[in-house]
């Protein structure tokens, strides 16, 4: 689609349209109170300007309906703005629920990406059109921040949590991608290009992999193996902690009676925090991997998690809130 | 000058910097503040000059991050913020509501000297390796990966909070404490209800910074976590407080500008402002209301969407009192009997950026826009719009329109109106090209930029040098002025305020007899004193190259 706003980047995806749209509509009305404002001044200085030394202005104190008006008008415009601007961003912090899932992971001063087969890219993000695509954000080091000006998104990368981010891409392309939060030295060639593939050539670049090794599944299981998860987590639910098999995108109940939804976030924090939230009807006995697992074996261990959903869910030994039903 | 002034009471070393005289620590203030100016100044020219081509030639990546990094630590900290309340505030408060000084002199020597202080800490810092976290200091960049002279940093802008929140002190208590008979509360000059506001957000929101600050220090110096995730720390907590007491401070930096403008435009359109109980209520609110609105420099975090929506929502209710302001500005000019004096030139001035600077707030108010023009040059335009067309034009303006009663002398009028139109000219040439880099795309804090960028960024230099020319040209007329200008009568222009009731240079003691205020403000028709009255003789221009 042809943008329309002078001064702007290609639109590329879903956003884009939205974004430019919003800002004309406030450049417009902006433009129409400074035009009006500078108009009155510079009519005002050249008819009043003072004719005899000793003159003096005609003393107006106010006038408190003019000052209504003046407070009222500019609050409905402003009101408008916001709205139009809370929309579009609700839906932005909100990815639909079949979108393509991309682990993006910054650090000082680059940037890796992985596909959902487990290929990698360092400084590309190739990514499928007409498709909704989920960027998860994870830093190793400082805040960096995702930005492609061509989608009119970007969402900062900050050490400690997820950030996950969103776009549907229009059109096929390559796109700048930069590093927007100053991360220290070379945060200005912290960048890259995304590329945006029809969806058949994505999915022929897709399967150019490298195979079942990269895959972040397979990575994972290894790593449940290696790091001795299985030994408490036993699948069929007879062992120390709850069985993750079906738990994540599920609602967990937890031992002071509240639910919480089992997202990557959550899986991220009981790795790494694990008496943060304690499942209903077990001990706080699980130790935590902070400092022991990288940003990426993380990542794996999600999406071998992620995995177990299809997973036969057993009777007891699962901390998967009774009320809900299971995906 | 006859008599006995302010200026050649005493003389000496000693009779300076032992003052306790509310009109000598002003200049003081306006000394140092002038030097960190330049210092500051000269980091922005290296910038800019960088910035004429891509791949930058003038200095390294390194170097670079320290150029932008104290620029903004020395221009907002030790220029901007202390400019017109030290300044100008110091010098004016007093004399405005018929006091002999403020309520503490010795706290506001004091007040100096602690920003001395923290001013030789940063310089220090400075000069030992730099500092090159950006002026945000946001973590774990500065607590933890950060290899510059962070400490040092923060430990300065520590100590030169206390100066903001001595003066705040020292002016709360004098404009209630002192004011002359008769000077109730809406006869007050609304440039005194602006310090007033100002002060409010210096008192409350200083300690904030003070603290977040100081947890970084610690944080770098014994390891501990605040904002460290390894430690179970959350580096956007930094943010939080940060952003907690430097939202407010923008409307430290704005507000007075605001008041200097509320005095010019009466004095040269000759009639009272328009709508006067509503600009001193709005100065009210916007103090009010800015304490609320922070997080809206944190809507691409993470934060919690409710949150975003609140501080988004919150930021268009802050917008308007501003607005409330330029309505009333404009329409005091209706009917108005107007100069085209050079404090008028920088009012108009000040009106046309800070439109421009406060509008482009509303598009980063706006979360749906914000996720794309967020950390972009889009918002690099919108500050410098507000805080150098709008503040330093209107400590510029005011410093001409005082400039009379400070030094007793005039300013060249014809050269002074010049150097306002060049400084408008450069400032737009120099900011206008950064927003449309902005929402091209181009990111800030960046030393090297896409060859795509590159038209805009030499527009931008072209238009800086031409900036430098406009500031240059005051300080060199304004120093002269103070020797071989022409004398100055009390009351040039003429203007309404007590401070223009007394002589220029005015003696130490402002006043030889505590005036008694029967008048309302700006009021030119029943002031026969100003000798503006219908077959008076006619008024001399007040013109220092006539």
């Amino acid at each position: 689609m042809q943008s329309q706003l002078p001064f702007s980047p290609e639109q590329a995806s879903n956003f884009a349209p939205h974004v430019d749209d919003l800002m004309l509509f406030i450049t417009l009305i902006c433009l129409f109170f400074a035009v009006a404002v500078t108009a009155a001044i510079i009519i005002f200085f050249f008819k009043y300007h003072r004719k005899s030394p000793n003159e003096v202005g005609v003393p107006i104190h106010g006038d408190s309906r003019l000052e209504a008006a003046w407070m009222i008008v500019p609050l409905i415009l402003a009101m408008g703005m916001f709205g139009w601007g809370a929309v579009v961003y609700v839906d932005y912090r909100h990815a639909p629920p079949d979108a393509l899932d991309i682990y993006v992971i910054g650090k000082q001063w680059m940037w890796k990406a992985q596909q959902p087969n487990g290929l990698r890219e360092i400084n590309e993000l190739h990514v499928p059109a007409g498709r909704d695509v989920r960027l998860i954000l994870a830093s190793e080091d400082v805040i960096h921040d995702f930005f492609v000006p061509a989608f009119r998104v970007k969402m900062d990368v900050v050490p400690g949590h997820y950030n996950t981010m969103w776009f549907r891409p229009t059109k096929p392309g390559r796109y700048h991608f930069f590093c927007s939060q100053y991360c220290g030295t070379n945060h200005a060639i912290m960048g890259g290009w995304v590329t945006v593939m029809e969806p058949a050539d994505y999915a022929a670049w897709l399967s150019g992999s490298s195979g079942a090794e990269a895959n972040p599944v397979v990575a994972g299981e290894k790593l449940f193996a290696e790091k001795a998860c299985v030994t408490c987590h036993v699948p069929n639910g007879t062992g120390r902690a709850p069985s993750l098999n079906g738990v994540f995108g599920a609602k967990v109940l937890l031992a002071d009676g509240s639910t919480v939804v089992a997202d990557e976030a959550y899986i991220q924090e009981s790795i790494l925090q694990p008496n943060a939230k304690i499942v209903a009807g077990y001990q706080p006995l699980m130790p935590t991997f902070q400092g022991q697992l990288t940003e990426e074996q993380i990542l794996a261990l999600i999406a071998y998690i992620k995995s177990l959903q299809s997973q036969p869910v057993p009777a007891t030994g699962s901390g998967i809130a009774p009320t809900t039903e299971k995906r | 000058m006859p008599h006995e002034d302010y200026l050649n009471a005493r003389y000496g070393i000693r009779s300076w910097l032992l003052t306790t005289d509310h009109k000598r620590i002003a200049l003081l203030w306006l000394g140092s503040v002038t030097v960190f100016f330049f210092i500051g100044g000269l980091f922005a020219t290296m910038i800019r000059i960088h910035l004429l081509t891509p791949t930058g030639y003038l200095v390294t990546p390194e170097t670079y991050n320290k150029l932008f990094t104290m620029h903004g630590v020395a221009m907002i900290f030790f220029f901007l913020i202390p400019s017109i309340p030290a300044v100008l505030g110091n010098f004016l408060i007093p004399l405005m509501i018929g006091a002999k000084d403020l309520a503490f002199p010795k706290l506001n020597l004091l007040s100096w000297y602690i920003y001395m202080i923290g001013g030789c800490f940063v310089l220090y810092s400075f000069a030992t390796g730099g500092l090159d976290t950006g002026w945000t200091f946001y973590t774990p960049l500065s607590s933890i990966y950060s290899n510059s002279a962070v400490t040092p940093a923060v430990i300065g802008i520590f100590i030169n909070g206390f100066s903001s929140i001595l003066t705040g002190l020292n002016f709360i208590v004098t404009i209630h404490t002192m004011r002359a008979p008769g000077m109730t509360w809406f006869r007050l000059p609304l440039f005194v209800w602006a310090h007033y506001a100002t002060s409010m957000i210096m008192i409350l929101g200083t300690p904030v910074i003070a603290i977040t600050l100081l947890l970084v220090g610690l944080e770098r110096m014994f390891h501990l976590g605040f904002f460290n995730p390894a430690l179970g720390g959350d580096p956007i907590l930094f943010q939080h407080l940060f952003w907690f007491y430097s939202h407010p401070a923008v409307y430290i930096m704005i507000l007075p500008a605001m008041g200097v403008i509320s005095e010019i435009i009466p004095t040269f359109a000759r009639k009272p402002i328009f709508g006067y109980s509503f600009i001193a209520g709005s100065s009210i609110a916007i103090a009010v209301i800015g304490f609320l609105v922070w997080a809206h420099h944190m809507f691409v975090t993470g934060e919690s969407v409710y949150a975003a929506l609140t501080f988004s929502f919150l930021s268009y209710l802050v917008a308007i009192p501003s607005a409330v302001k330029v309505f009333n500005w404009t329409s005091t000019l209706y009917k108005g009997s107007i100069s085209w004096d050079t404090p008028m030139i920088y009012a108009f001035g000040f009106i046309g950026l800070f439109l421009i600077g406060g509008l482009t707030g509303l598009f980063l108010a706006c979360l749906g826009l914000d996720i794309h023009i967020h950390d972009t040059y889009f918002v690099v335009a919108h500050f410098h719009y507000i805080m150098v067309g709008g503040a330093v034009m209107g400590y510029v303006g005011g410093l001409h329109f005082w400039w009379p009663k400070i030094t007793g002398r005039l300013y060249p009028e014809a050269l002074a109106r010049t150097a306002a139109i060049t400084l408008f000219v450069g400032f737009n040439l120099t900011f206008f090209p950064q927003f449309i880099l902005g929402y091209l795309g181009m990111p800030r804090r960046y030393h090297t930029y896409p060859p795509e960028f590159q038209v805009l960024n030499v527009l931008s230099t072209a238009g800086a040098s031409i900036l430098a020319l406009g500031y240059l040209l005051p300080m060199l007329y304004l120093t002269w002025s103070m020797r071989y200008g022409k004398v100055a009568g009390q009351n040039p222009w003429p203007a309404t305020g007590l401070e223009w009731k007394t002589d220029s240079p005015p003696p130490t003691e402002n006043f030889d007899v505590t005036p008694e205020v029967t008048w309302e403000p700006y009021d030119f028709k029943n002031r026969p004193d100003l000798g503006l009255a219908a077959g008076a003789p006619s008024l001399a221009p007040a013109h220092g190259d006539d």
